[in-house]
């Protein structure tokens, strides 16, 4: 299979393009975990609710390239106005409150949000196509290569030095950086800490959903699609360390890699490597590989 | 709850299960049947959650061992079922003690996070290791013991097991290892300065856990005549949570009232509508918000402010 450049670089291509849709979609976890210490299982329906969005756009706008960028930034915007309200309403009730009711708030908020879903938009399976100006192939040199997948190739760094600068070049981002340090001592230097923490979940959420528009047209879009997504982003941040976006850009690499090279190589098996990946890590670096030990932990 | 109301209350709950079969009503019977499992389920996870102080997001892994190894070992290599269900609570027991050994290194979501983990991948080679587990399509026709065929018969066995487990589990709960886990629960430091080998205890506690999880998925997999790859799912996992916290994790019956009645509401909603888990999903955000204490908590505060009146 080496032996043959073409068939390896659409591999590679392959894998980076699914890594950096994924990326998206652990980054806004990460972020969540970070910030706001609560590991979300309703992100997965985040992922999905965002896909049925712009599947809604899309039926408005038509499928035109502007439709396809409405699409994408509505249900972003959408789902962070609904995780507004019920981080606002809902969740920062729990914020004192032990892990584990929180983290089964998320769950509850994963059996909700996918019945409205089956309510809204049914049980089938719908499809979205490409928008016009990322349908067909490019050619590579090497070899020819669908231009959405290459457009994923390009976005998720694009998101990645984003989200990279926004935290480590802007006022903000030293809020939100401190917010995850001492949120006790950020709340006695007059930052309006309730603020940061409704901005990050509502920032994840989007995020969130904005990886599932992305998604969208390069995989069925049903009501199961936020079971196994779910599990891939945590597999990812916990690769790369809960509340690392380096981590989770690397995991998200890792794993798209041994899932498209894993299904070649090891057939059917590499599901069951990306779980033993996870175990083992949990087990030898429990933080990740860029997260940072604390007390919590051991 | 005092020890003697938990006690007066197992007893009438034996009694009224007793007259059960009486009824005339196969359905009835039968919803009996899985009720008692899922109750011995919620039971078995409590021996963690509750007494331990451990959350396990994975518990439904060992459920789903135990129903999978009982149905290869009647079907495929034909054991009686003396034989065969011993020894699948046994191999789910093995590989408790081999897994728990590992996740009650972590604590807290870590450790939620490794049982998560570990179930899934149970989960992943059910669906993929075919030729033993039937994959996707599940484990189907079990051949079940010419005793256990008939709904009234398969009735008795389970209120048989399910009573004699929840016995085990009570004397295990008010034994001094059940006052060492609660010791553990309460204050994981100050336990180990005591001379307890907490990581050891936690272990023994997630093994009888894992325990009876598999007797439980041992019988509905006799029950269903089958056993079905999303019984490992995460989801499951999860569902068992939510019966735990909804019946009230610091009593000995809590968990049999959440079961039951998360049970028992999924019935009848599926009757009106196909949107359960939404409703589950509600109920959920209810208990987490207004009442942690779950159904035990909410009877004891109407019992207080009752008699203050």
């Amino acid at each position: 299979m080496f032996a043959n450049p073409m068939i390896l670089f659409i591999q590679v291509m392959n894998s980076f393009s699914l890594a950096m849709n994924l990326f998206i979609i652990a980054a806004g976890l990460t972020l969540i975990f970070g910030v706001l210490r609560i590991v979300n299982f309703a992100h997965g329906a985040f992922y999905m609710v965002g896909a049925y969005l712009a599947l809604s756009i899309l039926g408005v706008t038509g499928n035109s390239n502007l439709g396809f960028v409405l699409g994408v930034l509505g249900a972003g915007a959408a789902m962070g106005a609904m995780a507004f309200v019920v981080e606002r309403v809902l969740l920062s009730q729990l914020y004192d409150k032990e892990h584990m009711l929180q983290l089964l708030f998320t769950f509850a908020l994963v059996l909700v949000i996918k019945d409205v879903v089956k309510m809204i938009w049914g049980s089938g399976q719908y499809s979205i196509s490409a928008p016009p100006f990322l349908r067909g192939a490019v050619n590579l040199g090497i070899s020819p290569y669908p231009k959405y997948a290459l457009f994923l190739c390009i976005a998720g760094p694009i998101i990645a030095v984003a989200i990279w600068f926004f935290m480590e070049r802007t006022r903000w981002g030293r809020i939100l950086r401190a917010a995850r340090e001492d949120r006790v001592m950020l709340n006695a230097l007059g930052t309006d800490v309730k603020l940061v923490y409704s901005g990050v979940f509502v920032a994840g959420a989007a995020l969130a959903a904005m990886g599932g528009a992305l998604a969208a047209p390069r995989s069925a879009v049903d009501p199961g699609m936020d079971a196994l997504v779910i599990i891939d982003a945590f597999i990812i941040v916990i690769i790369g360390g809960l509340g690392s976006l380096l981590g989770s850009f690397i995991g998200a690499l890792i794993l798209g890699f041994l899932t498209v090279m894993g299904s070649i190589y090891l057939q059917e098996w590499a599901i069951v490597a990306s779980y033993v990946m996870m175990v083992v890590i949990l087990l030898v670096r429990p933080w990740g590989l860029f997260g940072k030990p604390d007390e919590e932990r051991h | 709850m005092t020890n003697r109301s938990q006690l007066a209350f197992l007893a009438l709950l034996f009694l009224i299960l007793l007259a059960v079969p009486f009824m005339g009503s196969r359905y009835l019977t039968e919803l009996t049947v899985q009720v008692m499992i899922f109750s011995l389920l919620a039971l078995s996870l409590n021996i963690l959650v509750g007494h331990i102080g451990l959350v396990s997001f994975g518990h439904a892994a060992f459920f789903a061992i135990g129903g999978y190894a009982t149905a290869f070992f009647l079907s495929r290599w034909q054991l009686p079922l003396g034989i065969a269900m011993p020894m699948a609570v046994l191999l789910a027991s093995i590989f408790a003690l081999m897994i728990g050994a590992l996740c009650v290194r972590l604590k807290a979501i870590y450790f939620a996070m490794l049982t998560l983990a570990f179930s899934m991948l149970v989960w992943g080679i059910i669906i993929k290791w075919k030729p033993v587990t039937g994959g996707d399509d599940g484990f189907v026709g079990i051949a079940l013991p010419q005793f256990l065929s008939s709904p009234q018969n398969f009735y008795w066995f389970t209120l048989a097991v399910v009573s004699i487990s929840t016995a085990l589990m009570w004397v295990l709960s008010k034994s001094t290892m059940g006052q060492i886990f609660v010791a553990i629960r309460e204050n994981e430091t100050r336990a180990n300065f005591l001379g307890v080998n907490v990581r050891q205890m936690q272990l023994i506690g997630f093994v009888l856990a894992a325990l009876f999880a598999a007797v439980a998925g041992s019988l509905m997999s006799m029950y269903l005549r089958g056993m079905y790859p999303q019984s490992a799912f995460w989801t499951q996992s999860g569902h068992i949570v939510i019966s735990v916290l909804l019946g009230g994790v610091h009593s000995f019956v809590g968990p049999i009232l959440g079961a039951s009645l998360l049970y028992l509401l999924e019935v009848t909603i599926h009757q009106y509508t196909q949107y359960w888990p939404l409703v589950m999903g509600l109920i959920l955000i209810i208990v987490v918000l207004v009442l942690p204490e779950g159904l035990i908590g909410l009877f004891r505060k109407l019992y207080t402010s009752v008699r203050r009146e």
